[in-house]
């Protein structure tokens, strides 16, 4: 029988492993949906890697030699995160290391005193300012719900978190839309060439460097999905199956919100983001203070 | 003990004549050098030989207690004429008034008043132990900073006159009222020391006497006067209502029989030093002044007394009114103060708001008078009084060295001046990157919020740590990047010996944090509530040490990985409009033009012409409304 260090150990190992197939296939998808909502057929669902490996054979050309090893610094903040998260530790420690790995990008991009990069840089830096209220929120509403920050007590309470914390949830998938880079707020950088300046925070990002940043966005996007899933995990094994389902029909509507809106200016973003953190998540954080009191 | 604790309190009033007689320029350096080593050690001497004797709270007298009684209400008088003098020679007389009104009561109360009951004047327990090393070893390094810094200083202003003696006698006094502020029990001596420094910082920010010096010296004064009369106000109800002038009596009645009036003008006096919304305007202006002045008032004295004072009171705010007032004040203090340093290009105006909003969190944390808080509030208080010291210091050298101050002249400072930039970059990390000290305080104090429950306050501190992630980072940002020239660096070396010296104990603080909470705010919580539980489990102090070493080593091993790796150099991409370098690209009219990059200041949003009014009516609403309620719950019982 497995101890309890055990199965933290293996969950991170197989987040290290998997999370990358499992957000390139994610990726793949998400192309191929797009594509068949605008009438196209779209690439294969493995494009992903295939473009991820071609990255990796390309001359490295780069503007200061300091960004590459920012880009790394970027994927082992963001690996943290989720290993911390699959591994069962602090809800808050998960969102302040993915604010440390945020910062490596931002340094990586603003040392190339490029023009593009830094329009894109100081988009980012707006996006993080819309989104991390809910971010910090949404780790405060699994607390209050589940009396805990430690994600592997949460997965053993009895009630799914989102009965309680519905507005946490309605908050935290609006500001995914912006974790995500979706249309919308896709302001920093975009997987749409129509609407972008050049490639926002990435326009300096060649060869090797891009493919990190690519496989950085997978390893984010599954820890992300785990949050949302989370919210939908009980100590009852079959409810992964729902939590699953709940993580594709979100996956779903966010393709569904990039491929029927157009992108925002930065100040409809925030007026919007914090306009929604306040109204979902803080009227949810005040009724559940009165049902605890 | 009494002995030692007497020389810490008079020596530095003492030494502040001899930089104030010594003319020569080199050898006046010498003395202050000297004069601040002897102090620190005396702090660090006096820390711990009271650590070795086990950490036990010692409450004592000094010798000759009459004598020194007499002095400070001599002394009362005398800053009481000192302040009618100045402020009639600047036509502000009505300032003066203030301090008349504060100082007869004072005297009127112990003259004629009913006798208090007998009690010792000096108190040493773990809040002083930080505090006193917080002052002797920080507030020290800057007065070392000073020394070269003034040389420098009045070498580019030629047009103020050179008053460095009077401005580093000043320096030694502040630190004197300081080490009397936090070893006092007695209400009456604190409330000398403490308006010591309010005439001290009054003086230190009108040092140039240019006419925006004098006006903001002034403001400084007025609303550090208002603090002061606070603080007579419960002298006076002590001592009629309690019949004791001991602060710890005056905590205990507020918690146990609820007498609130003298603790909540306490707090109130505390809230005016620490420069809460609607008294943030003075410290503002306080960037008047010369660097050192800025740094040792924003670092390890002045805010650090009110918040020091507030952490002393939490245990009788926990769960009323007046911890309401204050934590809501600091609450909403942290997140408009961030917003409106998002606004801000001038370094040390940033800097300034950061203090501000730093403060605000402080003092929500002291207001809501939790264990987890006053744990979190004592870790920000000496987290960030070495940061921000840093910081200023830092900000101060590249400014007497580039020029300017402005954060959009530091474009590229790290390939410049790396050793500025370096420091820079410490200083900034250690304020808000995620595993330093920000994140175990917002940690600590999220989940006090939470559990309190206050969703106020919850939404202030996420939206607050939002604003200042991104202020920050745009300033991190700005430093790196491409530069072609690199400039001459003028600093002096015992300006270096001072940053070097708090980049290596801020990362050391850094690093042994674990241990910090374990020896040294354990206790302290201890004293205050009987008992003592981790705040953070042991998993995630682990956790949080990798973190840190992380962030320094994960760079490093990067740096050497890719070290040789074979790259191609190109220059950046801007349409192909490249003149041949990366600063300058062709323009409409085909000539070769610079590119200027700019940060975003959103002055749309956060601008001072639109936040600053609305926010000081706020904050001063949610002040007279508490007030309110204190003084009508106290006639109403």
């Amino acid at each position: 029988m497995l101890n309890e260090f055990g199965i933290r150990v293996i969950c991170m190992a197989l987040y290290i492993v998997a999370a990358p197939l499992l957000g390139g296939l994610l990726d793949g998808l998400d192309r191929k949906i797009s594509a068949r909502m605008q009438g196209r057929k779209g690439p294969s669902i493995l494009q992903p890697f295939y473009d991820v490996a071609k990255l990796t054979q390309k001359q490295l050309l780069s503007v200061n030699r300091f960004q590459l090893l920012m880009v790394m610094s970027y994927l082992f903040f963001v690996i943290m995160s989720g290993v911390l998260f699959f591994g069962g530790f602090d809800m808050l420690l998960c969102f302040f290391s993915l604010s440390t790995a945020e910062m490596f990008l931002i340094l990586a991009s603003t040392s190339t005193h490029s023009p593009f990069s830094t329009i894109g840089t100081h988009r980012e830096m707006a996006q993080m300012m819309a989104y991390e209220p809910m971010i910090l929120l949404t780790a405060v509403g699994f607390y209050l719900a589940a009396g805990t920050f430690q994600v592997s007590d949460i997965i053993e309470g009895t009630t799914p978190i989102i009965l309680y914390a519905p507005g946490f949830f309605a908050g935290f998938v609006f500001v995914l839309s912006i974790k995500l880079r979706k249309s919308p707020f896709d302001l920093s950088t975009t997987h749409h060439a129509h609407q972008e300046v050049v490639k926002g925070v990435t326009t300096e990002m060649v060869g090797v460097e891009y493919a990190l940043t690519t496989v950085t966005e997978w390893y984010e996007n599954i820890f992300l999905f785990g949050v949302i899933g989370l919210f939908f995990v009980t100590a009852n094994p079959l409810s992964f199956i729902g939590a699953i389902a709940a993580v594709l029909v979100v996956f779903f509507l966010e393709i569904l919100i990039d491929n029927t809106s157009a992108r925002v200016k930065w100040q409809m973003m925030l007026k919007m983001a914090w306009g929604v953190t306040i109204v979902t998540g803080g009227l949810n954080l005040f009724i559940l203070e009165l049902i605890k009191r | 003990m009494d002995k030692l604790v007497t020389v810490l309190i008079c020596l530095p009033f003492l030494m502040a004549l001899l930089p104030a007689v010594i003319k020569h320029d080199r050898i006046r350096g010498y003395a202050v050098y000297l004069c601040g080593f002897v102090i620190a050690a005396l702090a660090v001497f006096t820390a711990g030989l009271w650590y070795a004797r086990g950490g036990e709270v010692l409450t004592f007298d000094l010798p000759f207690t009459e004598i020194f009684d007499k002095a400070i209400l001599a002394g009362d008088v005398f800053l009481m004429f000192l302040i009618i003098y100045l402020s009639v020679k600047h036509r502000k007389t009505v300032i003066s008034l203030l301090s008349v009104i504060q100082t007869c009561l004072v005297i009127w109360t112990e003259l004629f008043g009913p006798e208090a009951v007998n009690a010792h004047h000096i108190r040493i327990d773990w809040l002083t132990f930080i505090m006193i090393l917080i002052i002797g070893i920080i507030g020290v390094a800057i007065g070392i900073y000073a020394v070269g810094y003034m040389r420098g200083y009045h070498i580019h202003h030629k047009e103020f006159a050179d008053r460095s003696n009077f401005f580093l006698s000043m320096i030694f006094v502040f630190y004197g009222a300081m080490f009397g502020l936090v070893f006092s029990m007695n209400l009456i001596w604190l409330y000398f020391f403490w308006e010591i420094t309010s005439v001290c910082s009054f003086l230190l920010i009108g040092y140039t006497r240019t006419e925006e010096a004098v006006n903001n010296s002034f403001g400084a004064l007025w609303m550090n006067l208002l603090g002061g009369l606070g603080i007579a106000v419960a002298i006076t109800y002590a001592v009629y209502a309690e019949h004791t002038v001991n602060l710890y009596d005056v905590i205990d009645f507020g918690k146990e029989a609820g007498l609130l009036i003298p603790v909540g003008m306490l707090a109130f006096a505390a809230l005016t030093k620490s420069a809460q919304f609607p008294f943030s305007g003075w410290l503002l202006g306080a960037m008047a002044a010369p660097t050192p002045s800025s740094a040792l008032l924003h670092s390890a004295t002045m805010v650090k007394a009110g918040v020091y004072l507030l952490i002393r009171l939490a245990i009788a705010m926990n769960g009323n009114y007046v911890g309401q007032m204050v934590y809501l004040c600091g609450g909403f203090t942290f997140l408009v103060a961030s917003c409106l340093a998002i606004s801000q290009s001038d370094g040390k105006k940033v800097l300034a708001y950061s203090t501000i909003s730093n403060l605000g969190l402080i003092v929500a944390c002291a207001g809501a008078g939790y264990q987890e808080t006053i744990w979190a509030a004592v870790f920000l208080v000496i987290f960030h009084a070495v940061s921000k010291s840093m910081l200023f210091q830092c900000v101060g050298a590249i400014e007497n060295t580039t020029g300017s101050r402005d954060i959009e002249d530091m474009e590229g400072l790290a390939v410049r001046y790396p050793k500025l930039a370096f420091i820079l970059m410490v200083g900034i990390a250690g304020m808000f990157l995620a595993p330093f000290g920000m994140l175990i305080s917002k940690w600590a104090a999220l989940k006090a919020f939470v559990d309190a429950p206050s969703a106020l306050m919850v939404l202030f501190i996420v939206f607050g740590s939002a604003t200042t992630m991104f202020y920050w980072t745009k300033w991190f940002a700005k430093i790196l990047g491409i530069h072609e020239s690199r400039g001459k660096d003028v600093t002096q070396r015992n300006e270096y010996v001072s940053m070097y010296f708090h980049a290596i104990f801020l990362i050391l603080l850094c690093v042994g944090f674990p241990f910090l909470s374990k020896y040294v705010i354990e206790p302290l919580m201890n004293d205050m509530y009987g008992s003592a539980s981790p705040v953070i489990s042991e998993g995630n102090i682990a956790i949080m040490v990798i973190m840190i070493c992380a962030i320094f080593v994960v760079p490093s091993v990067n740096y050497l990985l890719t070290r040789n790796r074979k790259d191609k150099t190109v220059m950046v991409y801007m349409g192909g409009a490249n003149t041949g370098d990366n600063k300058r690209f062709v323009d409409s009219q085909g000539d070769s033009k610079e590119l200027q990059i700019s940060n975003w200041y959103m002055t749309n949003w956060f601008g001072e012409d639109k936040l600053f009014r609305p926010a000081v009516a706020i904050g001063a609403l949610i002040l007279l409304i508490f007030l309110c309620v204190i003084v009508g719950g106290a006639v109403h019982a």
